[in-house]
């Protein structure tokens, strides 16, 4: 685990390495957080792997976070491991909510449309795919597809892992409906009328 | 001496003459020689032949010769599986046979939760068997969604399939489940215990038996009707008395 002044130097090397691809830092509990650009993630992941003295060679996990009310809404979130010092790093890319910033007529990049399905025209967050760098990420970023509906540019075969196929809708997303029906009791059994039938 | 006194105690009918089992041996051998007639014959009959009708035998034979699916979901097929075990032992009711494939069973028991991506597999499990079969849905999860009320569950089995038994509980126990396998007989005998629609006038509802009431069900029907009656004046007169 590399302490709060690694953390900083690592930060330092990193943007000499990669002009301003990291936005900030931040040490809790132990665990070494740099928050990065996402436009730049691969540069990043790249440098973290394979430049001497880092050596961060293994992708434990890969997992999309949603925060809604705040902005940039979404994260993808890549822990990663160097195995020979046991050394975790966390690695932290911020994603805008497309479809919000178009309700708001926010000027951006021009969002892309997801592929397929009965929502084609639905906006996604994008980030570049990280496949390339760590094989295991393919599944990982499949999930984070399925949950999260993040679209990762440049995965091989980007579908819905664990949903059905023909799912509708990213269920791990804060505005998602928790699902289920009301359970009717003696209280509430007159806003139901007829349930028993 | 000591026999006398045992009888004496016992609490059951005295046994008949030693000589009963002997005197029908002997009947039964006249009656293969062709030498039994009139009334020997008749009592004969009398006391060796059932008569019953072919459909009470078939669900008599169905109901106690069952073979469920060897098929787990969740966590209550942990509880399921013990039915088979010696301590609960559902060999003692005839189903202790667990078909590995849905073509040899007749009887499914849902024990657990129902994502909706296993939904289609059970549907096609609960097809491939062979009519006559039932479906025992076990647990609150596979009879309502149970705890798992969010995106991924059904909730309730009964949205795809028919089901026939509901066994609740968070897992129910071995023994309820022997229980509502028990219940699961009644229904096939079409002799069910009315168990709570005795208590809330609901006889005669049953889903199986929405068509024709069976024999069972109405005599319940008529026996509660009366017994409602006569408690009703009974607590009328007590009004009247206090008032």
């Amino acid at each position: 685990m590399p302490d709060a002044p690694g953390l900083e130097l690592i930060a330092q090397d990193l943007n000499e390495a990669a002009e301003g691809s990291v936005l900030g830092t931040y040490h809790e509990h132990g665990q070494a957080c740099l928050i990065v650009d996402p436009e730049r993630i691969l540069e990043v992941l790249g440098w973290l792997r394979d430049s001497p003295g880092q050596e961060y060679r293994f992708l434990c996990s890969l997992h999309g976070v949603d925060y809604l009310p705040a902005e940039p809404r979404f994260g993808v979130v890549y822990e990663l491991l160097n195995m020979p010092r046991v050394e975790r790093l966390r690695v932290r890319a911020a994603l805008r909510d497309p479809a919000a910033s178009a309700h708001d007529g926010e000027p951006g990049r021009p969002p892309s449309r997801r592929r397929g399905g009965d929502r084609s025209d639905e906006l996604l967050p994008e980030i570049d795919s990280c496949v390339s760098l760590f094989p295991t990420a393919e599944f990982h970023e499949r999930e984070v597809y399925d949950f999260f509906g993040i679209l990762f540019r440049g995965h091989p075969d980007l579908r819905r892992i664990l949903m059905p196929e023909d799912y509708v809708g990213w269920p791990q997303r804060r505005d998602f409906p928790i699902g289920g029906e009301p359970v009717i009791f003696t209280h509430n059994e007159r806003e139901v009328p007829r349930w028993y039938e | 001496m000591r026999r006398e006194k045992l009888r004496a105690l016992s609490p059951l009918e005295e046994p008949g003459p030693p000589t009963d089992l002997r005197v029908r041996q002997l009947r039964a051998r006249d009656l293969l020689r062709g030498d039994l007639e009139g009334a020997a014959l008749e009592q004969h009959v009398k006391e060796s032949v059932l008569t019953t009708t072919l459909d009470r035998t078939m669900r008599w034979g169905r109901a106690n010769s069952i073979f469920p699916a060897t098929f787990g979901l969740a966590c209550c097929a942990i509880e399921m599986m013990s039915i088979v075990s010696p301590r609960y032992d559902i060999a003692r009711f005839g189903a202790e046979n667990m078909r590995a494939s849905p073509r040899q069973a007749d009887m499914l028991i849902l024990s657990g939760r129902v994502a909706i991506k296993m939904a289609p597999v059970i549907r096609r499990l609960y097809d491939q068997m062979l009519e006559p079969k039932w479906v025992i849905s076990m647990g609150a999860c596979s009879s309502s969604g149970g705890m798992f009320a969010n995106y991924a569950v059904v909730q309730g089995a009964d949205k795809f399939m028919p089901v026939d038994i509901h066994v609740p509980g968070c897992p129910p126990r071995a023994e309820a489940l022997v229980y509502g396998f028990n219940k699961l007989q009644r229904m096939i005998l079409g002799n069910p215990d009315p168990g709570w629609r005795r208590r809330y006038n609901a006889i005669g509802t049953e889903e199986w038996a929405r068509e024709a009431p069976s024999e069972a069900a109405r005599e319940e029907a008529e026996a509660y009707a009366a017994a409602r009656e006569a408690s009703t004046a009974h607590n009328a007169e007590l009004a009247g008395e206090s008032g």
